[in-house]
């Protein structure tokens, strides 16, 4: 093993942790004043970061030369993909969340130094080659993740989404740990490459396939996926807004990572075992996610429940098990982290005249004529997560319906695209009820900058302007798809 | 031979245990069955030579129900006059699981002086390499081969304890934290005043 060769691979992490004590440092110096300058601090070092995966992507890495540690870490074109989405999501939720903990008096020095760890850790998810390495990344998220959860700690609801997430997010722990010994003791590795050569291409063991079972639900539960989605809209409703945009972005990005390195790398020689848990898990998480919708009357819970059908639509790429499939996903998720972002800016930047968050999709009623620009913006996004064609939300679909067809699973595109107009049903609601209800006049409050400026950034990328972009997204999910193919 | 035995022995106590701790109504109870599987569990691991385990085993899970116990009986407010009467009426139950615990450690040695039980492996890998302890093993691995993960493992710890001061600390007014030079510094003259109050009135603090 090249130590050295292994540092430079894993720049990212070192940078990050290394960044992260020292600010940890002065956050127990200087205390809460220092709250923001760490925070300004923190978005640099992940901007950094995600520059410093941009040649990975574009130089499509793949191979032995990008594994780090033995194979433990694969820093190639996959990996840089998934963190630079997740290094994105990480720094948006830096930057909109100081102006509402600061409205809580909750605004503390150790906010931004969790989401710097959960990225470190989330940087791990997607770069594991191994066992060892998925369950070391996924417990350094999850535990930062329960923290910001509960953070709001004098409220409530926050406290209660730290609880729940808590609790069920350890239970999935154990099960994915237990998925995880029964995969060691059936196949005597636990680097995926030895995995995927023990299982071979023949009849796979019982007990082979019961890890994978467990396995595959432990990960399910981390991209909320049905039926392992009932925390999802407790912990989404509870936890403080830009918290929750957090959640909706870069944990989803790297659990789905995972599960695509997990489902691709360690047991690609037996698609057919996993396949059908997938396509299940998709189905159910599409047509869960869309009828689950349909009764909420507060927005952050709509939008767990919008997340959850969209991951149905993403783990459809994942079922087809071809490179295409991959990249399609990959393509979708990249529209839906940016759908995310706009959708969480856009609610957070509703508040009524004392400064209160309006969370209740009620209140919404005539925001086009008291806000039209803020209407136009939750009116593209509700559109967008539609998958209504002119936005941009509907060629992520498209793509993955297209791969599903090539891939032979006609049927579950069928199914996909009929779920989708049930989706249409919820989104088109919270529309009409913005431009057509009478005015319940309850958004009030000025807006800093940086919020409108990310709202009119992400709003720009799903417009139809969006479609200028499509080649080079395409070709960059190609590599990353591609290195996964081919590791 | 003997080694079968204990085997099943071990792994027999260790499920039984394991299902009574789930199906113990009073949750101390449950506890108890835990530390017994655990212990058992950390027997098996003795038999197959791994005793480092076995002792990681004993000490953090063994350990940390105790210390768990130890929070307990600190912040509950506990009768202890009912506990003496606990304590009588749970005896018996206590005995025996520490007879079994007794019997367990005398056939563990036993069997151990014997050579430990040979596990079949599923490729050569998980095979010790020659002439280390396993201590020795796992150390030489986890500074070298799962250095990355390792380090990494301590950030999780290190995020487990910003979490839990995030989580618990608050400032509250009025608290007389130690200021150890002043307090040194502190003259009898500074401390104390003399006054001669006149007959029948009092003085005034």
């Amino acid at each position: 093993m090249d130590l050295l060769h292994s540092l430079q691979l894993t720049l990212a992490e070192e940078l990050i942790s290394v960044s992260g004590l020292i600010l940890l440092l002065v956050a127990a110096w200087s205390g809460d004043k220092a709250a923001r300058l760490i925070s300004i601090a923190s978005v640099a070092v992940l901007v950094a970061c995600a520059a410093l995966a941009v040649p990975a992507l574009a130089g499509a890495a793949a191979g032995p030369d990008t594994y780090a540690f033995g194979a433990q870490y694969k820093a190639d074109a996959f990996s840089a993909f998934g963190k630079i989405l997740i290094y994105l999501g990480a720094a948006v939720t830096l930057i909109v969340a100081p102006a509402f903990l600061d409205r809580f008096n909750a605004m503390r020095a150790e906010f931004p130094l969790l989401v710097l760890f959960a990225a470190l850790g989330m940087g791990i998810m997607v770069s594991a080659g191994d066992l060892l390495a998925l369950y070391i990344g996924l417990e350094l998220n999850s535990l930062a993740a329960y923290v910001l959860a509960a953070f709001l700690r004098t409220d409530d609801r926050s406290a209660e989404a730290g609880l729940k997430y808590f609790v069920l997010g350890s239970l999935a722990s154990g099960i994915l740990l237990y998925g995880i010994s029964l995969t060691y003791g059936f196949s005597g590795h636990t680097d995926f490459a030895g995995i995927r050569a023990a299982l071979g291409a023949g009849v796979m063991s019982t007990g082979a396939t019961f890890g994978l079972v467990f396995v595959l639900a432990g990960l399910a539960f981390k991209i909320s996926a049905a039926p392992f989605h009932m925390w999802t809209p407790d912990v989404y409703e509870g936890a403080p807004t830009p918290v929750t945009t957090f959640f909706a972005t870069a944990p989803k990005v790297a659990a789905l990572g995972l599960l695509m390195r997990v489902s691709i790398e360690a047991f690609g020689s037996q698609p057919g075992a996993w396949q059908q848990i997938v396509i299940f898990a998709a189905l159910l998480s599409i047509v869960i996610g869309a009828l689950g919708a349909i009764g909420q009357d507060n927005i952050k819970r709509l939008m767990a429940y919008s997340s959850i059908n969209n991951v149905g639509f993403m783990l459809i790429g994942l079922a087809c098990g071809t490179q295409a499939g991959v990249s399609a996903m990959l393509v979708y998720l990249a529209i839906y982290v940016v759908m995310s972002i706009a959708g969480f800016v856009a609610i957070l930047m509703l508040r009524d005249a004392d400064d209160r968050p309006v969370e209740s999709i009620a209140d919404l009623s005539g925001l086009s004529k008291t806000r039209p620009g803020l209407a136009v913006a939750l009116a593209a996004v509700m559109f967008s997560l539609a998958g209504i064609p002119p936005l941009f939300g509907f060629w992520g679909k498209f793509v993955v319906f297209q791969a599903a067809v090539q891939a032979n699973l006609v049927a579950l595109a069928a199914i996909g695209i009929a779920a989708s107009v049930i989706g249409a049903f919820y989104y088109l609601k919270v529309v009409k009820v913005m431009y057509f209800d009478d005015a319940a006049d309850k958004v009030h409050g000025r807006n800093d900058l940086a919020h409108t400026v990310l709202l009119v950034a992400a709003s720009i990328f799903l417009s139809p302007l969006g479609y200028l972009l499509t080649n080079w997204l395409h070709l960059l999910a190609g590599n990353a798809a591609s290195a996964l193919f081919h590791a | 031979m003997i080694q079968a035995f204990a085997f099943y022995l071990f792994a027999g106590m260790m499920l039984f245990s394991g299902a009574v701790t789930i199906l113990a109504r009073n949750p101390v109870h449950s506890v108890l069955w835990l530390i017994l599987a655990f212990f058992n569990a950390a027997g098996l691991m003795v038999l197959a030579g791994a005793e480092f385990i076995a002792m990681l085993l004993v000490i953090v899970y063994v350990g940390a129900v105790a210390v768990l116990f130890l929070f307990v009986v600190m912040m509950l407010d506990i009768d202890f006059a009912e506990l003496r009467a606990g304590f009588i009426k749970n005896f018996p139950l206590g005995m025996l699981l520490a007879a079994v615990l007794f019997v367990e450690l005398f056939v563990g040695i036993v069997v151990r002086s014997a050579g430990s039980l040979q596990l079949s492996h599923a490729s050569g890998t998980a095979a010790p390499a020659a002439g280390l302890t396993n201590t020795q093993a796992i150390g030489a691995l986890l500074y070298s081969k799962y250095l990355f993960l390792f380090e990494a493992a301590g950030i999780i710890l290190l995020v487990a304890m910003i979490g839990a001061i995030v989580l618990t600390h608050r400032q509250r007014g009025g608290v007389r934290g130690q200021n150890v030079s002043k307090q040194v510094a502190r003259r009898p003259e500074e401390a104390t005043i003399n006054v001669q109050p006149e007959v029948g009135k009092g003085v005034s603090l």
